[in-house]
């Protein structure tokens, strides 16, 4: 078992997602770092992928930003170790299939645990194809995290009943990005993920505002944030730590 | 030759996002009571008849015969189907299916545009809505293909992130589809992407080996000695192989595009240059760097120019069932110009890969032995895009 019930072990938990190396992996450093001193209770690493066929405009830019920038697997690994030094909340990876499974998916996680991860979200590997990895993050201790989106319908209790760590419950159809409006009936899903586990369940995709992060909270047991925070990232660059604190700090208040 | 979970050998499966699990599920599930469905049989069998023109011609190439002085030449003429290539084998075959499935709107990605201007097709025919994703590189390349596409009513949507070529255009679908399910079939062109696609790409384009074997018995009572196809995602390379993967004696010969070489960069040959991973919900073979980054590759042909290989290619490479050969930008169009001045067929550039390699077997061939070239497509769409290559001021 990981850390990763710490996490949701005081109130709602505030996730939030960065994308490495987007502007420079200083920065990258420097955002989980004030978004940890600001009350998020887990940070999300994305690993930049060259397409990343599940995010939409705002995450895809980051990915390619950071590739540019000449970020590797490698220097995110050294990344983590050095902020491992005085980062304490868990920490998950976020990535796709081919950027494990090209690096070795056994060196992989080892190093995950030599560093200090706590989990790893694949985004383009379901239930179906989840023993690829699963040994292997278990021999490591490293959780793999399960998604549900609102098309799993049937497939939830399946699902739930295997997962580890928490369950990501993707909010709206589509790519991520931020949305106006979410009109998916959340509470059905978690209702039935309940069912069927213990597990904690954070919902993401599309939350941005102070409002909808109590509204979700309210729902589930905590709320993830991506793309409105690489956003600030986009904006703001290397200046954007000090801008993702007070963000983190606006909507982990407004989850209390 | 598919396992049930969709995997061939170790490649294939349905590496995807939970949000698109679902659709792929009930899409096999469809697929696997219409395939045994003989009234959907039946419509299948007449639109490829008297819509799309099957069955093609096996022509025997009788000047390039001679001309080589080694094995008989026959063409299988996928270019003479209705919209000019074998993609329409595919897309009549999921379009029907999608609309036996109740869905209202295809959505396609195209590289050359032939298969988007099959789709388009298609959707036209049977009252569907049409959106086809193409990289914004490509829509300059294919120009005139993006007017077909709009005049049969289509939306063509330019894909401008990565490299703005086929395996963006591929990841855009992928984008939509995750956003618009209950109304929409992905089309997906070739043999890729997670299971089904594969599998039922290659029984649709199994047609076309099918079609050959029954051809060449009739003409000279006897299977070839070599089948040579060009390969990208796979598509047309697959249907020419699938009826000959039981008779060991035909040398199944896959032409993958090696662009300016396989020894640079601007290369698409996936076999040659690749190794093993995990993209656009299949395991396979793709061009990629040491961290698993999809490497942007080049060609001059944009049907052929992406960085994967399907599943079941893969895994004839690994049991050594098929050979995948490279064949360079400038052997194609070579050959591109030697099948034009020698019998009158202007072949897609895609398709002059596969020329290309017979052009170097086939004197090493005795005269009693028989290759059939796939001449996947007609080049009429590449004819301004080789003028510029050898140095004609020529725009469409």
């Amino acid at each position: 078992m990981s850390n990763i019930p710490r996490a949701f072990a005081d109130g709602k938990a505030f996730i939030a997602f960065v994308t490495c190396g987007d502007p420079d992996l200083g920065t990258t450093a420097a955002v989980v770092r004030a978004a940890a001193e600001n009350g998020a209770d887990l940070i999300e690493l994305g690993i930049p992928f060259s397409d990343p066929t599940a995010e939409g405009p705002i995450i895809q830019g980051a990915n390619l930003r950071a590739l540019k920038g000449g970020v590797t697997t490698d220097r995110i690994f050294a990344m983590v170790r050095e902020l491992r030094r005085d980062v304490r909340i868990p920490m998950v990876f976020m990535t796709y299939a081919n950027v494990v499974f090209s690096y070795g998916t056994e060196r992989f996680l080892s190093a995950c645990r030599e560093i200090g991860m706590d989990g790893l979200i694949l985004m383009d590997v379901p239930f179906e194809e989840k023993e690829e990895f699963l040994p292997v993050c278990r021999k490591y201790g490293v959780d793999l995290i399960s998604l549900i989106t609102p098309t799993s319908e049937n497939r939830i209790g399946m699902i739930a009943k295997e997962a580890e760590g928490f369950l990501y419950i993707v909010s709206s159809l589509g790519v991520t990005g931020a949305r106006r409006e979410i009109s998916t009936d959340l509470s059905a899903i978690v209702e039935l993920v309940r069912r069927s586990t213990n597990l904690p369940c954070a919902i993401g995709c599309g939350i941005s505002t102070p409002a909808q992060a109590k509204q979700m909270s309210a729902l589930a047991d905590g709320v993830i944030v991506g793309s409105a925070i690489v956003q600030l990232l986009e904006r703001y660059g290397k200046d954007a730590p000090a801008h993702v604190g007070a963000y983190v700090r606006s909507m982990k208040d407004a989850m209390r | 030759m598919t396992n049930p979970n969709g995997r061939f050998g170790i490649h294939g499966g349905q590496y995807i996002p939970e949000t698109l699990m679902n659709a792929v599920i009930e899409l096999d599930e469809a697929y696997q009571y219409y395939k045994k469905d003989p009234d959907f049989n039946r419509e299948l069998a007449a639109l490829l008849n008297e819509y799309a023109g099957r069955p093609s011609r096996l022509y025997y190439a009788k000047k390039m015969t001679e001309d080589l002085g080694g094995a008989k030449i026959y063409l299988k003429r996928e270019d003479l189907n209705h919209t000019g290539a074998h993609k329409i084998n595919n897309v009549l075959g999921q379009a029907l299916l999608a609309q036996r499935m109740g869905k209202t709107r295809l959505i396609a990605e195209t590289g050359a545009g032939q298969h988007g201007v099959a789709t388009a097709t298609a959707a036209a025919l049977m009252g569907m809505e049409c959106v086809v994703f193409m990289g914004e590189e490509d829509t300059v390349r294919q120009a005139l293909n993006v007017y077909r596409m709009r005049l049969l009513g289509a939306r063509v949507v330019p894909v401008r992130s990565g490299t703005a070529t086929l395996k963006d255009a591929v990841s855009e679908a992928m984008r939509e589809w995750t956003s618009r399910i209950s109304d929409t079939h992905y089309c997906l062109g070739s043999v890729m992407g997670p299971h089904p696609f594969p599998t039922i790409v290659r029984d649709f384009q199994a047609v076309i080996s099918r079609e050959i074997r029954e051809q060449l018995l009739e003409r000279e009572g006897r299977l070839p000695d070599a089948v040579v196809a060009c390969v990208g995602g796979g598509s047309n390379a697959i249907g020419s192989f699938y009826h000959f993967i039981g008779d060991r004696s035909v040398r199944l010969i896959g032409c993958e595009a090696a662009g300016r070489g396989t020894d640079t960069f601007e290369t698409a040959a996936t076999i040659a240059t690749g190794r093993l991973g995990i993209f656009h919900g299949m395991k396979s073979y793709f061009c990629q760097d040491q961290y698993g980054q999809i490497a942007p590759v080049y060609s001059i042909s944009a049907g052929l120019d992406y960085p994967g290989v399907g599943p079941e290619h893969a895994y004839l490479h690994d049991i050594g069932r098929a050979e995948y050969v490279p064949v360079t930008d400038e052997e194609a169009v070579s050959a591109f110009e030697y099948l034009a001045r020698t019998e009158g067929i202007i072949p897609a550039i895609e398709s002059a890969h596969a020329v290309a390699h017979a052009l170097r077997l086939a004197p090493q061939m005795r005269r009693d032995n028989i290759i059939v070239i796939t001449i996947s497509g007609r080049g009429d769409k590449d004819c301004a895009a080789i003028a510029r290559y050898r140095g004609e001021d020529i725009h469409e």
